[in-house]
């Protein structure tokens, strides 16, 4: 198939950016979107121009660097699937596809659609994880029973893959639901119990240094989000937000 | 030839570990504060060595090229990890894993290193259990174990379809610990582009900063180099696409021998490739060999009816099918290890039974399993006399409460349904058991220097078994490392802070900068791109799989070749004070083709099939693979000597103390 793809172009974080239009043809249904972002940039470096500069890595939907805004939705089309898995069949020939980068401000574009997500990690440094120090003796795996219906609640907020469209997403860029996949994760599992006060306050906090903004319950993020994370970790956080306002004594 | 001192304590197999332990060199906890240790890679080695060595009081500079260190291709790994727990009461043990290891690395590995690993097997759980990380559990709440090929206990941890997830996030979330307490600096997005050897010591690393281009010089008392495996060398594979041998080739040049850099594991269950485009390979787990058969169609014009779309899979009765593997090993059927699965599906193929356009695939069958679950969950629900269609329904959801994300994600690239028809599957390159030489305490042949995880070669020989690459790289990082760097750091408590203004690091730097720059100089037309995609044929057609002497010798003229175009030809645009991931791409590429030739060259020298090496000349009547102990109980170690074709082979004997060497046998 022959496409008209108008992607955003911009020289670094103080460049104003376009929108600039690149024909491709001869897309054959059965590449993956970023196959066909590669053979535009094979054509774009022989012709001495400079290629669209993205992020991507695993290619198969885990690594959480893949990050476009196609055609106003965070990694394209279809629902449950990352950039680097959604495929050309999902187009039709002759289509125009809008290429953009995930836009909030505490992720400022690199280059191009590459934008810098630090803030997740420094989100995570504030207090999502279990003081533990690794050590040989730490107790037997099974001393703590875990009820199965809590184990699989948290595993299924554990597999954020921290890519960011729930941001991009959201109309007020939040990262609530980013932050409260940890949160729960961890306010779920007993291991996380004896700092659940102040990591809770910790993450909420440097989520808003970082400039995200707050959850006004659209739930556009859970809809985009490829990995499916559920809302219900955002009103975990809340609640667990509150408690820790409440006990906190420090 | 020099021999290589590989440090294994004296003693019983099964103390060896712990009295080594109890009389290596310690470094008090005043004194680590004024020791700095740098770590390459954050993947499961990378950032558990990280976290680990900064909660003991060292100083850790961490460095990764991804943009967040949770980013690092471990994270991909799906099926679990291995751990000698015995929670299923099934006579597991810590020798039982090492035996096992061992006899499906097909020999080729050191006892003392493998009996160790599954020594802190089990600590490895413990200690993922305490950080959090949520493993599956069955109804008591209890942790929940599964089966893996090349065994016969349930040894398995998992997190569904996403154990190396949860692994590596749970790894990430100590390393974040630790960022935030200030004991380890973290670099994201940064490239090591050399390391720097001072009076026959490592003591520190040159990085290209990779947004601002940047050319860094970083110092410390010790590098460990975590920076996974080689599989891209074949540019097609079920690495992520940033996934590189440079930092490990660097430290070769640099004075760090590899070790049996052909060693390299095709799996053999992937998405065939389907396009001249295509950019990388998807794995589809392990566990599918369960309940899926693997067959072929019997005739030969059956298959070219398939091919030509003419016929479909369903059209053919029971008796055109040809369940090769069933047919080959009736002991271990579909469940043969890795490289025997593989090298079946491919003498299939080769003889024109491949099922799809390329006639480059075999057929995953899942049929079978939808008629046997949905008989049983019939009887389970109560429902007499269930009709067909009923049975088959009833299968496929329990099919998809198994395997279900796999089955999904198999739909979103191949646009085919696995629940109406079968799998099209093909062998792929996943992991390299080869890397840099080792010793006990996983140091280098360059003092200061260590490898650990997929990066080192030490623990898998020929053939790693599924589930242990996540158990060697959370051993090494957690329960090895942090113990052996110590014993040689004690002698460094009053060196001082590392300087770079040290004339080694200024040559270093020199070296990095003149490359870079010869590739905006030297007026190429052709993209970095194409030149991987030729490297990887050329090594797939001849490294992979199967290999002989003439193809070897022919791979190693034409990459010499290639080197040469390479040089003359490559075109990387911009500049290098810029974000630039085509340079990025083309530094990895040039030190893939400098690996690819080393690994033919490794190849060729070994003539004796073993494991994943598959020599063509030395096989059994039956085309099994035929091992040569007499003559090559030995790892291969290369010295680098100026040109990857002059490599120095050194020997490092293999002594079976405690196990007797056999001829595996899966019939």
């Amino acid at each position: 198939m022959n496409l008209t793809l108008k992607i955003w172009r911009q020289d670094g974080p103080n460049d104003k950016g376009r929108l600039e239009t690149y024909p491709v043809t001869e897309i054959s249904d059965d590449m993956s979107f970023l196959e066909m972002i590669d053979v535009l940039n094979d054509q774009l470096v022989r012709d001495g121009k400079d290629p669209i500069a993205f992020d991507h890595d695993c290619r198969e939907g885990i690594c959480g660097m893949c990050s476009m805004f196609i055609n106003g939705r965070a990694h394209g089309p279809q629902t449950g699937t990352t950039t680097c898995q959604l495929h050309m069949r999902a187009f039709n020939d002759g289509d125009t596809i809008y290429i953009e980068p995930w836009r909030a401000g505490a992720f400022p574009v690199i280059k191009d659609l590459v934008v810098d997500r630090s803030s997740f990690d420094r989100i995570i440094q504030a207090g999502g994880y279990v003081s533990v120090n690794t050590s040989g003796n730490t107790q037997d795996a099974n001393a703590i029973p875990i009820p199965k219906e809590d184990a699989d609640k948290a595993f299924d907020a554990a597999t954020c893959i921290g890519c960011g469209a729930c941001v991009a997403t959201c109309k007020n860029s939040s990262a609530m639901l980013f932050t409260s996949a940890k949160l729960s994760q961890l306010a779920l599992l007993p291991q996380g119990d004896p700092e659940r006060t102040q990591r809770a306050l910790k993450m909420v906090e440097q989520m808003d240094k970082e400039g995200f903004g707050n959850c006004s319950n659209t739930g556009a993020c859970e809809v985009e989000c490829p990995k499916g994370i559920s809302l219900e970790n955002i009103a975990r956080m809340n609640r667990e937000f509150m408690r820790a306002s409440v006990v906190n004594d420090k | 030839m020099a021999v290589l001192d590989s440090k294994i304590p004296k003693g019983p197999l099964k103390d060896k570990w712990v009295d080594y332990k109890d009389h290596i060199n310690l470094v008090n906890p005043a004194n680590k504060r004024h020791i700095d240790v740098i770590v390459v890679g954050t993947g499961l080695a990378g950032s558990s060595a990280a976290a680990s060595l900064a909660e003991m009081g060292y100083n850790v500079k961490a460095f990764c090229f991804q943009d967040s260190p949770r980013r690092a291709h471990s994270i991909a790994a799906q099926g679990g990890i291995n751990a000698a727990k015995n929670y299923q009461n099934d006579g597991d043990s810590t020798y039982r894993l090492f035996y096992d290891t061992i006899k499906g690395g097909d020999y080729r590995s050191r006892e003392a290193n493998v009996y160790r690993l599954a020594e802190v097997s089990a600590n490895i759980i413990d200690q993922c259990v305490a950080q959090g990380v949520p493993f599956a559990r069955d109804y008591g709440g209890l942790l929940d174990n599964r089966s893996f090929g090349g065994v016969q206990v349930s040894r398995t941890f998992y997190a569904k379809g996403q154990t190396g997830q949860q692994l590596l996030l749970g790894a990430y979330s100590a390393l974040s610990r630790q960022i935030a307490r200030g004991k380890v600096t973290m670099y994201n997005r940064h490239e090591m582009l050399d390391v720097v050897v001072i009076d026959g010591k490592c003591r520190g690393i040159i990085a290209r900063n990779l947004v601002t281009g940047e050319i860094e010089r970083h110092g410390g008392h010790a590098v460990v180099l975590c920076s996974g495996g080689y599989g891209n060398v074949f540019y097609l594979s079920t690495n992520a696409m940033g996934s590189n041998v440079s930092a490990a080739w660097k430290a070769h040049k640099k004075g760090a021998y590899m070790a049996n850099p052909c060693f390299t594991q095709i799996h053999p269950t992937c998405i065939p490739v389907s396009g001249s485009y295509q950019s990388k390979l998807t794995l589809m787990s392990e566990s599918l060999r369960n309940d899926g058969r693997i067959w072929v169609p019997r005739k030969l014009e059956d298959a070219k009816a398939i091919r030509e779309g003419k016929k479909t899979p369903e059209d053919l009765k029971e008796e055109d099918r040809d369940y090769y593997l069933e047919r080959r090993y009736p002991s271990f059927g579909n469940l043969v290890p890795r490289d025997v699965a593989s090298r079946a599906a491919k003498e299939r193929c080769d003889e024109g039974f491949g099922v799809n356009a390329t006639g480059e695939a075999v057929y995953l069958d899942f049929a079978d399993a939808f008629n046997r679950y949905g008989h049983l969950e019939a009887n389970i629900q109560g429902i007499e006399n269930p009709s067909e269609a009923e049975i088959l329904k009833l299968g496929k959801e329990v099919v998809k409460s198994k395997y279900g994300n796999l089955f999904q994600m198999y739909e979103k690239i191949t646009d085919n349904n696995p629940y109406e028809t079968p799998m099209m599957i093909y062998p792929a390159v996943h992991y390299t058991m080869g890397g840099i030489w080792v010793d006990y305490n996983l140091m280098t042949t360059v003092p200061g220097l260590y490898a650990a995880g997929e990066a080192n070669f030490s623990d898998h020989g020929a053939n790693r078994l599924g589930a242990s690459a996540l158990m060697q790289g959370l051993a090494d990082g957690y329960f090895v490392l942090p113990y052996t760097i110590g014993d040689y750091l004690s002698d460094d408590i009053r060196t001082g802070t590392i300087s770079t203004d040290h004339p080694a690091f200024a040559e270093a730097e020199k070296e990095v900068v003149d490359r870079i720059e010869h590739f905006f100089s030297n007026k190429g037309t052709v993209p970095v791109d194409d030149f991987h995609r030729r490297l990887g044929l050329i090594m797939w057609n001849n490294c992979g799989m199967a290999r002989n002497e003439t193809n070897l010798k022919k791979a190693i003229d034409d990459i010499r070749e290639l080197r040469k175009e390479f040089w003359e030809k490559v075109k990387v645009p911009g500049n290098s004070k810029q974000f630039n991931p085509e340079l990025d791409k083309a530094g990895r590429v040039a030190d893939f083709i400098e690996l690819g030739e080393l690994m033919c060259l490794d190849a060729l020298e070994r003539k004796e099939s073993c494991g994943g090496h598959f020599r063509e000349e030395m096989q059994t009547p039956e085309g099994e693979a035929l091992r040569d102990d007499e003559n090559y109980t030995f790892v291969s170690a290369w010295e680098y000597t100026g040109d990857p074709g002059n490599s120095k082979l050194h020997k490092e004997n293999l002594d079976f103390e405690f196990v007797e060497l056999k001829q595996r046998s899966y019939k």
